[in-house]
């Protein structure tokens, strides 16, 4: 019978000294933490070994990885969030039968399809690079989370399917009918959104497997995936994005046309609309970013460390912001507030928070990545919140649109903004990670290719993007240009919509 | 048939579904090249009419392929994809230029698209046509990147099968389109479609003849027999009879039937393959010991079962839709469906307050719990009044008067 290792065995990978540290560590025991120890070789081929990879390619392995989410992500926020905000647009018509808004959803139909195009696209490239450039992860562990893909497979089946009845039906079928085929794509949307999440949930806080002699074996497929903790939090935490991202952008767009004095009916309402959604979504973040902070704190304590650069472990931690984590495991010209790392991550402002020093520096990902990425996206959030709560403050006050200017150059800014929230966000969680691909079970270089020559195909990936880019971009233009039906655009020239009704 | 088989057919089955559905998308643009002028520009219209409102969901088989492949066998998974990596990423470019194609198309129908949507028409099918090869020639040994990175799939067996895929998809197109136009009335573009699927579907069975020489020249003596006895025999026969059967019907102008049997001459071949590549996938690895274990099977299985009876209606609504000329353009502009003039009313103060009462009432239960019953309720309520929210603040500021 080989041996079994399990939470909180010792790792005979380890050296002796890192033994030490990691029972000095069992006082703060913390579930998956322990896995650490179980951490070892991983059989992928002949002889059971794992061929020593040149860490060059770790390197552009990450950078490639990454330069593919930071063109995937953001394109999957449209497929979440925007289906709906059309056909919102289109049951508002339905409704009051005023042409403006069908006229809206229309148009923006043709530039969801668009933009679904180009996430369909990357996120096919997204699944050839799981096996091209991490085949040690999906050898090891592709069964053990390909069941969410599965799911994940057929939620984008019905996407693309009804995405295209939704667009290339107007007017062939009933109106009541064509809202209906719309909604099947928010809820693909929702399942789409979660399998892939899951996945993500489970390299963080994995479960539902065992580690046998470099095997993984014992493989409970629905327990890894759906008995997580993390999974909810992040899933809801992303779908907020989500919104936040395509209604800053969408109302961002529009507001630059009413300061360019565009404010008929159309575009007034076109701007309204995602305004809504954002100004709701980014204050109900705060309180979601501060339940996944609080999963980050009782499963993954050096991350939580590393978003903050706690080197000692303290109690009634401080938060600081700003500055700059040191050799010497200091923040340099951070300021810092007494008690509110505790007070933010445990609910209790003397609660102990685990430092870095419990663990072999080996361990740390760059803590200056991670805790710039945190803090610039806390930072933004806390400023989109605020900027919600100004237009919501004014509206409740005045049922008026803000008058200043500012408020719409804000607007403006705001949705590139959450953008960069958005990729911030993800960089603190999966570099955060590091250098764990599965934490505290496999590490990153043990997942990588061994393959050459793999920064040529990330330069060819780069160009092709950049194509895919500027096409995208060109063909919103010229969506954008298409002229108005009569009679929107006579309503646009009296600024008459559905006002003065109430 | 063992349980560690059926992933196999599975992904069989969406390698089919993947080359005669999304074959075609990657056939559509090579024709439009080889006319010029006036005629180009129709024929690539043609051309994304029929296509662009499927290709994504034809695109999805490929997906599907690659996740029971990692789920059902990953080790098998991991050794391909290192070792592969250059067509695999070749694919890639081919696919996201593919998609450019579609992208643009929706506005222009420029020459410079069109030329870019037809090098991608060569690539995709091309570089995983060498992907199929390097693995019935037994070029991927198991392992992380073990097998050689260039002459996996630089080599006789792999680059014959990219040749016959890219044929057999310009071939598809060419079948498909012409019955398109068949539909649509457009009695030319079909003649020019039928006369270009001629040439493609003699093109494409000279290439499998000669493809049979170099498979019989290189590839293992138990892959060559799996494929020329028995089953695999009968596959390989049914395919030739097949695709001759899709020329006649083609030369006769029957373009409906013509579409199905070259369906189904792609698929036996597919199946012939699958027969003979028993039991080894990798050289040194059978199905059996590249399996995950029976319950991640059984898992993968359940959810499998579960997907397709959502997806097998809602493909046929698809299909059934585009087949039966719904989407094609209309002759008259149908006019707004207007509906009665009923202006929205104000949003009732009852509704504010549930929202107002769900969000802060679910926001604090989060808050202040860590897990278990309090914390779910309080997510749903909470999310369920931030929706409420959003609608009832987008309704009343659709009624703004102008500033
Ligand atoms: C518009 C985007 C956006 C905004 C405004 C915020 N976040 Fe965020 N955040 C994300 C977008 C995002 C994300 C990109 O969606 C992440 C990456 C992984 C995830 O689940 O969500 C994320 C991750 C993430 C994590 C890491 C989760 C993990 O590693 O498992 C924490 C602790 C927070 N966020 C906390 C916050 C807080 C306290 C915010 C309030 C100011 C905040 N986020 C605003
Ligand atoms: C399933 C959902 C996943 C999501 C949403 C996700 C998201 C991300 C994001 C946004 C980044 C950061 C990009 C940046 O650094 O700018 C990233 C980086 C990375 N991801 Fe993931 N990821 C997922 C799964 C995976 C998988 C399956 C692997 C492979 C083993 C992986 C390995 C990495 C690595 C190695 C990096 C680079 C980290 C670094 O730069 O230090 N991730 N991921
Ligand atoms: C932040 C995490 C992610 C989210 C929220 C997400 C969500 C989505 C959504 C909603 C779509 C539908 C297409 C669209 O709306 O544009 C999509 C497409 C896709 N995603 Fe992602 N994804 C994420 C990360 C990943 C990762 C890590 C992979 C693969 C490893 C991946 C693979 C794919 C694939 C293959 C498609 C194309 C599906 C199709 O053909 O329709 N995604 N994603």
């Amino acid at each position: 019978m080989p041996p079994v290792l399990r939470p909180g065995d010792a790792c005979p990978a380890l050296r002796r000294d890192q033994q030490r540290q990691y029972h000095r560590r069992a006082e703060y025991s913390v579930g998956v933490l322990d896995l650490i120890a179980a951490a070892g070789d991983f059989a992928f081929g002949p002889g059971n070994s794992f061929p020593a990879v040149d860490q060059d390619y770790l390197l552009e392995a990450r950078q490639m990885q990454a330069m593919s989410f930071v063109m995937h992500i953001p394109l999957v926020c449209f497929g979440i969030a925007f289906p709906s905000l059309v056909i919102f647009m289109e049951w508002l018509g339905l409704k009051t039968g005023k042409a403006h808004y069908t006229a809206i959803a229309r148009r923006w139909s043709k530039v969801m399809i668009t933009l679904f195009a180009a996430g369909v696209v990357t996120g096919t490239l997204l699944s050839f690079e799981l096996g091209v450039l991490w085949p040690g992860f999906m050898a090891a562990f592709g069964d053990v989370f390909g069941l969410a893909f599965g799911l994940e497979g057929f939620s984008f089946f019905i996407e693309a399917i009804f995405i295209s009845i939704y667009v290339y039906s107007w007017d062939r079928i009933s109106p009541k009918r064509h809202i209906l085929t719309g909604i099947p794509v928010i809820a693909a949307g929702i399942t789409g959104s979660m399998f892939v999440i899951a996945v993500n949930a489970w390299m963080n806080n994995p479960s539902g497997f065992d580690v046998v002699n470099g095997e993984v074996t014992n493989v409970k497929p629905f327990e890894a995936l759906f008995a997580n903790g993390h999974l909810w939090p992040q899933l809801t935490h992303m779908y907020l994005a989500a919104y936040i991202v395509v209604g800053f952008i969408i109302a961002g767009i529009y507001a630059f046309a009413w300061m360019k004095g565009r404010r008929g009916a159309y575009f007034r309402t076109a701007m309204v609309v995602p305004l809504a959604v954002a100004c709701i979504a980014s204050p109900a973040q705060l309180l979601i970013g501060d339940w996944a902070a609080r999963t980050v704190a009782e499963d993954q304590p050096i991350k939580l460390a590393s978003f903050e650069g706690l080197y000692e472990t303290t109690e009634g931690a401080p938060e600081t912001i700003f500055g700059w984590y040191t050799e010497d495991n200091t923040i340099e010209y951070g300021i810092e507030i007494p008690k509110l790392l505790s007070l933010l991550s445990y609910h209790d402002p003397n609660a102990t928070v685990q430092g870095l020093e419990t663990v072999p520096e080996d361990d740390w990902p760059n803590i200056n990545v991670v805790r710039l990425s945190f803090q610039t996206m806390v930072g933004i959030g806390t400023g989109l919140a605020m900027l919600s709560a100004w237009f919501l403050w004014i509206w409740f006050r005045r049922r008026k649109l803000p008058e200043t200017k500012w408020f719409y150059r804000a607007v403006m800014v705001a949705g590139p903004g959450a953008v960069v929230a958005l990729i911030a966000g993800w960089v603190t969680t999966e570099v955060g990670r590091q250098p764990w691909v599965v934490y505290g079970v496999m590490r990153t270089e043990q997942a990588v290719t061994g393959a050459d020559g793999i920064v040529f195909g990330f330069a060819a990936l780069l160009a092709v993007y950049l194509v895919l880019i500027g096409t995208v971009f060109w063909v919103l233009r010229r969506i954008a240009r298409q002229p108005f039906p009569p009679e929107i655009a006579a309503l646009e020239e009296r600024g008459e919509g559905d006002h003065g009704t109430g | 048939m063992e349980l560690a088989d059926i992933p196999a057919i599975l992904i069989l089955v969406g390698i089919v579904a993947y080359a005669i559905l999304a074959g075609a998308d990657f056939g559509a643009p090579i024709w439009a090249v080889t006319a010029r002028g006036e005629e180009s520009n129709r024929l690539s219209e043609s051309g994304h009419r029929s296509m662009a409102p499927v290709w994504e969901a034809n695109h999805v088989w490929l997906i599907f392929v690659l996740v029971i492949c990692w789920t059902a066998y990953p080790e098998v998974f991991g050794s391909i994809f290192s070792t592969l990596w250059i067509p695999l990423i070749l694919a890639c470019l081919g696919i996201i230029m593919r998609a450019v194609g579609y992208v643009a198309g929706g506005v222009s129908m420029s020459r410079a698209f069109t030329i870019l949507a037809a090098v991608a028409s060569l690539l995709v099918p091309f570089a995983l046509g060498t992907v199929i090869g390097a693995i019935v020639d037994g070029r991927v040994p198991p392992g992380n990147a073990q097998g050689d990175i260039i002459t996996a799939w630089l080599a006789p067996v792999p680059i014959a099968i990219g040749l016959i895929l890219v044929a057999s998809s310009a071939y598809l197109a060419a079948v498909y389109l012409a019955a398109d136009a068949d539909r649509r009335g457009e009695d030319d573009l079909a003649s020019a479609f039928r006369t270009r699927g001629l040439v493609a579907g003699v093109i494409a069975g000279l290439l499998a003849a000669i493809g049979l020489i170099v498979l019989e020249k290189n590839v293992s003596a138990e892959f060559f027999d799996g494929l020329t006895s028995g089953l695999g025999l009968v596959a390989v026969i049914v395919s030739g009879v097949a695709g001759m059967l899709t020329l006649i019907m083609l030369w006769t102008r029957r373009f409906r039937e013509a579409r199905f049997m070259a369906a189904a001459a792609v698929a036996a071949v597919v199946a012939g393959w699958g027969i003979a590549q028993q039991p080894e996938m990798l050289p040194g690895l059978t199905i059996e010991q590249a399996a995950a274990s029976d319950e991640v099977i059984i898992g993968l299985l359940v959810a499998v079962v579960i997907g397709l009876a959502i997806l097998i209606p809602s493909l046929y609504l698809l299909y059934s839709l585009v087949l039966g000329g719904r989407f094609d353009p209309l002759s008259v502009p149908a006019a707004d469906a207007a509906g009665v003039e009923e202006p929205l009313g104000p949003a009732s103060r009852r509704a504010l307050g549930f929202v107002l009462g769900a969000a802060g009432i679910g926001g604090l239960m989060l808050f202040v719990s860590d897990s278990g019953v309090t914390l779910y309720l309080g997510l749903a309520l909470f999310l369920a009044g931030t929706a409420g929210g959003v609608v009832l603040l987008a309704r009343s500021l659709v009624r703004t008067p102008p500033v």
